[in-house]
């Protein structure tokens, strides 16, 4: 039906096809999914994302084109908006901070409903909710994974993990034992918040027919990642020593493929490793974007201070002298000054012998043809 | 216009469902009602613009240069070299669809393709395939196209359904301005001579009269004294403006739309009547000039170079004569090319003073570089120092509201300075619903050189929302005046009005201003700038006032 979802979710049931096969079937090939490809991928990510700020830093910025969002700063006895209309670089910090940290202007959306002829706008949190938590989540789970590439493991993840589990969990069964180890809240936020963000391309009319695969690939990615780190944690539960084994293994550039390294985590891994070599070519550079909006990363003070475009060049202008030249007798007579008095018998030769007049003056008909249109108003 | 469907009509029709097809298998149509007519070759010849013919967007054959996939591709790789906004924005949209029910033509029309994501979709699919090594590869599932007629008619048909308002640009979570882009692809269209009448032609007029209605200096004197006329009959003081005079203190600079169209004209009889007052009683010495006659800006909607080139008469004008700082008067547009773009292009103006109301000692720092001050915070700065002689009963027959212009609403954010003079001049003001107003304020419906008649089902649907809002309001309140600081809202809101909310009237904060303020000397006044007796309209506004509280 939707082709472009199925065939990002294909894409990444291929995915994990090759990288769960190819380990449990290919003898060898765990050197390539746990320690090639993860290497590949990561200088992938970090010259693809450098080289990519670094195209965007090439692009001028010829103007200060902020998109005010409050009072300019004008008159002492005026408030001035100082946020969302920033005249100050401090400004333009902490609008640029609560935009990455809050994601504040998505805090603004609405959803316009039509009924009975009457147009409402209601407050739609769901977006900035569900964006929120995706984005916290994944940084949470992304920050708890450190305990896999340090030894000792520093405080600061130490506490964010006791954080993350604060919230004790548990269901005990003979299959399934979750609660033990405790559940890190984060990973199943993360789930939960990706799924959202799915099903809102899928059920939200408009917002499906604009998305794309390379809007549900990411999705079905992230999902499988946080799928199978769920599993290995609570369900499977494989041996954590030799997975930590193998990352510091990469951390330390001493690599090694350890014993007891179960199949699901190579698969893990590989999908980690899909994702960051996609990353830099992807949408999902709007991590580094942001930064570079122009929209929002700029001062607002613009008539106060004066922006430099650094390739502005000079353009075919209109001058008065030209103005003057083709209007001078009509300005005379209607009282108008003029810079540029002829001699009265002058100025009637003058005009007489002017066939070569200048290129840049239409014929009489067009400027009446062209004032035309505006009678219409 | 009589294919312009009803105001039910429009409201029953709409629906915001997309259809089945894939938005790139669905070509624009290009149809009466919602295009404008093609750019006069005149026009373009006198600007020097490329590709100037005769043709018509309803024909098959636009007649293009036969390199003009070449020329689209070299521009569009220019302009991402040249404006990190347009690389930028190409790359990082996520197609959230947050913007998606913001934009007011996508509210009026139900289109998909106004979605801002999508309009700009339109420019990324070109973008992906010409530029990304991922998109070409991928192809259409991953949203890249190759350029060709239809993609190209299909930018056309959109590029011109987007008034560069900027309100998708203050919900969009990355500041993707849709203006921006839109700004780009009409400069790409621009490269293949392919423009609208209504922009082009104003733009020409602009380059060689100064304003772009075409007024000839002497032309532009006449109407200003007819202005005097009025006024003199009206108050009994005749105005003396003065025009071109070198060693003024101010040169004021104002759209030419309102010495040419009521109620733009009440408004420029405002501005008459204030410089007047501020002249016999402070000696405040301001010119208009026949030059720099034009306010707006249609090269905003044609290229940022042509905007600059018809920017430039402000500057190369205010040296000229030897002012001290520029006032500019009430526009939309032009406010966001004198406070974003002015100082840049075409400064710095440095032959200028730091703007200082010579009347109040107030020194304008916010124009510190540009030396250039909105009118409204120029009278709001007088009234605040009790330097004006108003007296607002001449304005309590209406019930007033304000319509931010997109411009001075995101590209400036002049929101309190009209507000503060409207409720000086005025008795009874009701601001519309907070998500209709303010930043998140919606077009007129006409903007961004759209403001022409033959796409009068566009703009009657693109004002949807601010009608509405104004509906609210009007119910409510009994608003019957909708006050704006804009020419080109002074010239469709009337239209718009009529159609969506009949019983109420637009107008510019100056003509409230003109109406309020006592001239020194003037006789008994009875009638308003509109040359209505004030006793008939107190009169008519008393029975409406009656008939709402009964109501409640």
């Amino acid at each position: 039906m939707n082709k472009r979802y199925l065939l990002s979710l294909i894409a990444v049931i291929v995915l994990f096809l090759i990288s769960y096969l190819g380990v449990e079937a290919v003898p060898g090939s765990k050197w390539l999914f746990g320690i090639v490809i993860p290497y590949a991928a990561l200088i992938v990510f970090v010259a693809g994302f450098i080289r990519r700020l670094l195209t965007w830093s090439r692009s001028a910025v010829p103007f200060a084109i902020p998109t005010t969002g409050g009072q300019q700063k004008t008159l002492s006895w005026i408030k001035p908006n100082a946020i969302d209309n920033p005249s100050s670089k401090g400004a333009v910090f902490v609008r640029m901070l609560l935009e990455i940290v809050t994601f504040r202007s998505l805090f603004r959306n609405s959803r316009m409903k039509l009924r009975e002829g009457k147009i409402s706008y209601q407050l739609e949190i769901f977006l900035w909710v569900g964006a929120l938590a995706f984005h916290y989540a994944f940084f949470t789970v992304l920050f708890r994974h450190l305990r896999f590439f340090t030894d000792p493991i520093p405080l600061p993840v130490r506490l964010v993990e006791d954080l993350d589990s604060f919230f004790r969990m548990e269901i005990l069964q003979d299959f399934i034992q979750i609660g033990v180890p405790g559940v890190y809240l984060s990973g199943l936020v993360l789930l939960a918040a990706v799924t959202y963000l799915f099903l809102r391309r899928i059920f939200i009319r408009n917002v499906n027919y604009i998305s794309l695969a390379s809007d549900y690939f990411p999705l079905f990615l992230i999902f499988g990642i946080a799928f199978t780190g769920i599993m290995m944690r609570y369900v499977l539960k494989i041996d954590v020593t030799a997975a930590k084994q193998l990352a510091m293994g990469l951390v330390t550039f001493r690599p090694n493929i350890p014993q007891n390294v179960s199949s699901i985590f190579f698969v893990h891994l590989f999908f980690v490793s899909i994702l960051l070599a996609y990353f830099p070519f992807s949408k999902l550079m709007h991590l580094g974007g942001i930064f570079f909006s122009p929209t929002r990363n700029m001062r607002a003070d613009t008539r106060a201070v004066r922006h430099v475009n650094p390739w502005n060049y000079p353009v075919k202008v209109h001058t008065y002298e030209e103005y003057e030249d083709d209007f001078r007798d009509k300005m005379i007579e209607a009282g108008l000054p003029v810079d540029k008095m002829p001699e009265p018998q002058e100025a009637a030769a003058e005009e007489e012998e002017e066939p070569a007049a200048p290129p840049q003056e239409p014929p009489a008909d067009a400027a009446d043809a062209a004032a035309e249109p505006e009678e219409k108003e | 216009m009589s294919d312009l469907p009803t105001a039910e009509e429009m409201l029953s029709g709409l629906k915001y469902r997309p259809p089945s097809t894939d938005w790139m298998d669905a070509p624009a149509e290009i149809r009466k009602g919602i295009a404008c007519y093609a750019g006069n070759p005149k026009s373009l010849e006198v600007l020097g613009f490329p590709n100037p013919r005769t043709w018509s967007c309803f024909d098959d054959d636009w007649q293009l240069p036969e390199n003009w996939q070449e020329i689209i591709h070299e521009g569009f790789k220019e302009r991402l070299e040249k404006f990190r906004s347009f690389k930028v924005f190409m790359d990082i949209c996520v197609r959230c669809g947050a913007c998606a029910d913001k934009c007011h033509y996508f509210i009026g029309t139900g289109d998909p393709k106004n979605m801002p994501v999508l309009r700009a979709e339109l420019l990324r699919s070109v973008y992906r395939n010409d530029f990304t090594r991922v998109g070409k590869l991928l192809g259409k599932i991953n949203g890249a196209r190759p350029m060709n007629y239809e993609v190209l008619k299909e930018w056309w048909s959109y590029l011109f359904q987007c008034s560069e308002c900027r309100r998708c640009s203050l919900y969009c979570p990355y500041g993707i301005d849709t203006a921006e882009i839109t700004i780009m692809g009409r400069e790409l269209l621009n490269l293949l001579g392919l423009n609208i009448d209504w922009i082009i032609t104003p733009v020409a007029n602009c380059y060689r009269t100064g304003n772009h209605l075409g007024i000839q200096p002497h032309a532009f004197k006449d109407m200003l004294d007819f202005f005097c006329d009025d006024i003199e009959e009206i108050t009994g003081i005749r105005p003396d403006p003065q025009f071109n005079k070198k060693g003024a203190d101010i040169l004021f600079v104002t759209p030419s739309g309102d010495v040419f169209a009521d109620p733009g004209t009440f408004t420029a009889m405002g501005y008459l009547m204030l410089f007047h007052f501020l002249q016999e009683k402070y000696g405040l010495d301001v010119t208009w000039s026949t030059y720099a006659s034009e306010g707006g800006n249609f090269g905003l909607f044609t290229s940022h170079e042509t905007m600059k080139r018809l920017n430039a008469k402000m500057y190369a004008e205010a040296r000229r004569l030897g002012v001290k700082w520029i006032l500019g008067g009430e526009c939309g547009h032009m406010w966001r090319v004198i406070h974003q773009y002015m100082d840049t292009m075409n400064g710095p103006a440095d032959f200028l003073q730091m703007p200082v109301n010579p009347i109040t000692g107030t020194a304008f720092k916010n124009a510190a570089s540009t030396k250039m001050v909105h009118i409204t915070e120029f009278t709001a700065d007088l009234i605040k120092h009790g330097k004006l002689d108003l007296d607002p009963s001449r304005n309590d027959h209406l019930k007033v509201t304000f319509h931010d212009s997109c411009n001075p609403a995101r590209g400036m954010g002049l929101f309190d300075e009209p507000r503060y003079v409207i409720k000086q001049t005025c008795k009874h003001f009701y601001d519309m619903p907070a998500n209709a107003i303010r930043e998140q304020t919606f077009c007129c419906g006409s903007g961004s050189g759209l403001n022409a008649g033959e796409d009068m089902e566009l703009r009657m649907a693109g004002g949807l929302p601010r009608a509405n809002a104004v509906k609210h309001v009007h119910d409510k309140h009994g608003v019957n005046m909708l006050a704006c600081v804009c020419a080109i809202d002074r010239a469709v809101l009337p239209d718009l009005m009529s159609y969506w909310v009949p019983d109420v009237d637009v107008t510019g904060v100056h003509e409230l201003v003109g109406n309020a303020l006592n001239l020194p000397g003037q006789s008994d006044r009875t009638m308003n700038l509109r040359s209505e007796e004030l006793a008939d309209l107190q009169g008519t506004a008393e029975d409406t006032e009656d008939e709402t509280d009964e109501e409640k």
